[in-house]
């Protein structure tokens, strides 16, 4: 899901630095306001968390490789805001250090996995865990919302891969950035999220969120979030 | 900055998913699995429709860098070598996120002290 350098037109690339930069404005902000100074080194190991996991990849057999990001389980248990500038973080340095993912595509990448992904996780989250008393629950809910998210935000990287023939194009119709249109971006990319890499996605969400509610329960931002609008 | 208990477990669980890392180079070997879908070199791109397209030329040697693909010598033939090239990678970016995240947060988290 690291898009490279020369599979976006700058048509892409360019308004997509535009709104993760304006993303990350807007979580600097707000990781200021509803942060608290005791979770920074969890913030830290968080993102250094995202950084590792994406370094499993996972094979489809004789196909194509995938990992899981972290970005739910992050959003879960401190915000989708500290989310999108800890997977950021981690993804920068991934580019920048490693090449993994372009340094054209930085905006891209960060949009889809730390802005993208740990909002919608969040909001999954939220949506389906009304009873938050019990873990069976929180940990169904932390499946299905890591599982969905990664599987939507590899959707969304398809759509960035699938609009390149339509919007750049030689005049004899070769491609000039990524070739694959939507057709064929949508269904690879939606296919193996779906069998493998979001389950395993869902997996460490479940069982990463479970651990905090074994060990911490009160630093989970979901649920303290669930209970200050229930005692409102 | 003192850590308390969970927080010198989770570094501990880092460490070892650092150490445990080269099953993400190992499992693909194994299973035949390639690059990740439109993550392929632009030779790769040759390979399947015939052309690089010419954006893709342009920009994809946009940026060296230093420790391309997690590994410190991509030509070393041997599993074993690379296996300890992608530990050290992740180590070394692990540890990177972590400070960088550390410092950031700092800076932007400083109300309440």
């Amino acid at each position: 899901m690291h898009i490279p350098d020369g599979y976006l037109s700058p048509q892409t690339y360019i308004p997509l630095y535009g709104v993760f930069v304006s993303a990350a404005t807007v979580a600097v902000r707000k990781v200021k306001k509803t942060v608290s100074a005791r979770n920074i080194p969890y913030l830290g190991m968080a993102a250094a968390f995202s950084f590792i996991i994406m370094m499993f990849n996972l094979p489809v057999p004789g196909g194509t490789t995938g990992h899981a990001v972290g970005s739910a389980v992050i959003a879960i248990i401190f915000g989708p805001w500290a989310a999108t500038i800890a997977v950021s973080v981690a993804l920068i340095i991934q580019a920048l250090i490693f090449g993994d993912g372009g340094i054209t595509a930085i905006g891209a990448n960060c949009f889809n996995m730390a802005v993208f992904m740990p909002f919608i996780a969040y909001y999954i989250f939220m949506l389906i865990n009304k009873n938050p008393q019990k873990k069976s629950r929180v940990y169904i809910a932390s499946f299905i919302s890591g599982y969905l998210s990664l599987v939507l935000a590899a959707i969304l990287t398809a759509v960035e891969f699938g609009i390149q023939p339509l919007i750049a194009s030689t005049a004899d119709g070769k491609a000039l950035y990524c070739p694959y249109d939507l057709s064929i971006a949508i269904p690879a990319m939606a296919i193996e999220h779906l069998l493998l890499f979001g389950i395993v996605e869902g997996i460490i969400t479940a069982t990463v969120v479970s651990y905090f509610l074994g060990n911490e329960p009160g630093l989970i931002y979901a649920l303290q979030k669930r209970n200050g609008d229930e005692t409102k | 900055m003192k850590l308390n208990k969970l927080q010198k477990k989770i570094l501990i669980i880092l460490l070892v998913l650092c150490l445990l890392a080269p099953i993400g180079i190992l499992l693909p070997m194994v299973f035949d699995a390639g690059d990740a879908w439109g993550e392929w070199s632009a030779q790769t791109v040759k390979d399947f429709i015939g052309y690089v397209p010419q954006g893709l030329e342009k920009y994809s040697d946009a940026w060296k860098a230093p420790v391309t693909d997690y590994t410190l010598n991509a030509g070393d033939k041997s599993v074993v070598h690379q296996s300890g090239y992608y530990i050290i990678s992740g180590i070394l970016g692990a540890t990177l996120t972590y400070v960088v995240m550390l410092l950031l947060s700092k800076l932007i988290i400083r109300h309440e002290e």
